[in-house]
């Protein structure tokens, strides 16, 4: 399979997602009406079901995870990590603190999402600076002040738990898993995903070179410090987005771009459309099954990424091991 | 063609190299020689622009490396690093046109320019049958012919390698050899080198930089430089020189009775 052809191929499976998404829910719309509701949206209800409830949402769906696997393919390269995935910056941690002491005092859904994104910026912050500090650049130094500093904020975590009052842990434990529930009007997303899509390919080719490390990357001709400052701020963009749009939804980041590897596209000229495509069908299906399997119960999506993502990573695993055995 | 300039290099609290003033000619081969952590790579990385010197400069052709745009200095530079990141997930031939990067002219792909240097430089390095292999699959010798072949696919007029003989099998490590005098003598390339066997630099090298690790250094021609007090100090090792067949080797000194003589 040439690697255009894989790429329509995962186009289609995007699309056939999303047209799941619109589909499917404890209204079932068949395809027909489904299609003119699209095409000539009148007022009646399949009209308004479709354009006022289930587009946005399987919008917000496709750009979060679109958004995620961005930010893990990047920061996989950036980090020359397998492992590594859009929150380790703190991202994840210092948003959910935000949005949870937002909700510990019943704030608005506008300015919880404000407070995540004070949260995540300044988490970011901490963690650059902390790594950046000691002079020369370190992406493993990166790495670990990371997992250090989510440590901690996931002990705050544990404490607004705490002491949130019963009936707000629910909608707080929603947001921690990963929960579309919330999800507003999902155009900024879909245009923060397109900019930072953007901003980001042309850069492929040289991302390519700088899996070799930085200063083989340099050696071949590229500007690394440039490009990296570029990337981190495209990755950490796409996370801060994807969270305040879906929670921290988890494992498609880290997944989604092995995924697409495993396929074949180990190139980042193709990875990071195929992780777009990917990450964006692959949440939006998971998020129509976990709002419609189990209807009128209403999971939130990442218990349903994690059930899913789980299993791919030990297979993933258990395949590098053999690779290393060879 | 490549010059260094009053070049110090130096870690805090040690010197390295102090006042180093030299010439890389057309078609010159240098072996740099030295112990552990005596500056042969961070020298290398300086010739390369990878690092920074402390004071004095590298010059190509008239400027000072730094100042050098990276993709035209990696087409005129090509280094092979001690080590690199082996998280790369392509097959061996999405590694060795890597090496093209520098020269490619679209984003989009490769052209079939790029792709036949690369063919041909996997199958002088002896990956034809390896060519869709995943590189990180590569056993440690593979994977260092494969990062020689994307080194020559790179096509630079000055080759930097440090320890280039890691890992290779005694054919590989001659044929690596031949082929890099041979870009020297058909091409007019430079060669700089870190090596630790003394029998192939004095083979393959015609220049010798020593490197003793506190700021003195000594260059030369083989005669000059190869001397069984030279090499003694150096490694701070005593080694007896031997000749076989008019070619002068170096032979450790026993440290012990070593192996029982039956």
């Amino acid at each position: 399979m040439s690697r255009a052809a894989g790429i329509v191929a995962l186009s289609l499976i995007a699309a056939i997602s999303v047209a799941t998404g619109l589909g499917a829910g404890s209204v079932h719309i068949p395809v027909a009406k489904l299609f003119s509701a699209l095409m000539q949206p009148g007022n009646d209800a399949i009209s308004d079901i479709v354009w006022k409830l289930r587009l946005p949402r399987v919008l917000a769906a496709f750009s979060c995870g679109a958004l995620l696997a961005l930010a893990g393919a990047l920061m996989q390269v950036l980090l020359r990590n397998p492992l590594a995935d859009p929150y380790v910056f703190g991202i994840s941690g210092g948003a959910a603190l935000g949005v949870l002491f937002g909700m510990l005092l019943g704030l608005g859904t506008f300015a919880q999402t404000g407070l995540g994104l004070a949260g995540a910026v300044l988490a970011s912050a901490l963690v650059f600076g902390l790594s950046l500090r000691a002079g020369n650049w370190n992406p493993y130094r990166l790495l670990l002040t990371g997992v250090v500093v989510a440590a901690g904020l996931n002990a705050l975590l544990s404490l607004i738990l705490v002491l949130a009052p019963q009936t707000a842990v629910k909608g707080m434990l929603y947001w921690l898993m990963g929960d579309l529930g919330y999800a507003g009007n999902p155009l900024a997303a879909l245009l923060v995903l397109v900019l930072l899509f953007a901003a980001a390919m042309p850069f492929a080719p040289a991302m390519n070179v700088l899996a070799l490390g930085r200063m083989k990357a340099q050696s071949l001709g590229v500007a690394v410090s440039g490009i990296e400052i570029v990337l981190f701020c495209v990755a950490a963009v796409a996370a801060v987005t994807a969270v305040l749009v879906g929670g921290t939804v988890g494992f498609v980041g880290l997944t989604v771009p092995h995924l697409v590897r495993l396929i074949g596209f180990a190139d980042y000229r193709w990875l990071l459309p195929g992780s777009v495509l990917v990450g964006g069908g692959f949440l939006t299906l998971a998020d129509t099954v976990a709002r419609s399997a189990w209807a009128p119960l209403q999971f939130p999506v990442g218990v349903l990424t994690a059930l899913l993502g789980v299993p791919i990573l030990l297979l993933l695993l258990a395949g590098k091991n053999k690779n290393a055995a060879h | 063609m490549l010059r260094t300039d009053g070049l110090r290099l130096a870690y805090p609290g040690r010197t390295l190299v102090d006042g180093l003033s030299i010439e890389f000619k057309p078609g010159e081969v240098w072996a740099v020689l030295g112990r552990n952590g005596s500056g042969k790579s961070t020298l290398l990385h300086a010739l390369a622009a990878l690092r920074r010197p402390e004071l004095g400069s590298v010059v190509l052709n008239d400027t000072t490396v730094g100042a050098v745009p990276r993709r035209a200095l990696a087409r005129q530079i090509g280094v092979l690093l001690q080590e690199e990141s082996r998280e790369f997930w392509g097959s061996v031939r999405d590694y060795v046109l890597l090496g093209r990067y520098p020269h490619a002219r679209s984003p989009f792909g490769w052209s079939a320019e790029d792709e036949r240097i690369a063919e041909r430089e996997i199958g002088a390095m002896h990956l034809g049958a390896l060519g869709d292999r995943a590189y990180a699959s590569l056993s440690g010798g593979e994977r260092q012919r494969a990062r020689a072949a994307a080194l020559f696919a790179q096509q630079p007029l000055i080759y930097l390698l440090d320890e280039p003989l890691q890992h290779l099998d005694l054919p590989h490590q001659v044929a690596l050899l031949e082929r890099l005098s041979g870009e020297a003598r058909n091409r007019g390339a430079v060669v700089v080198m870190a090596l630790h066997d003394l029998l192939f630099a004095a083979r393959y090298c015609g220049r010798f930089l020593l490197l003793f690790g506190d700021g003195r250094f000594s260059v030369g021609p083989a005669d000059e430089a190869l001397t069984a007090d030279n090499l003694g100090e150096l490694y701070g090792f005593p080694l007896t020189p031997a000749e076989i067949g008019g070619e002068r080797l170096f032979l450790p000194a026993r440290q012990s009775e070593g192996r029982p003589h039956v």
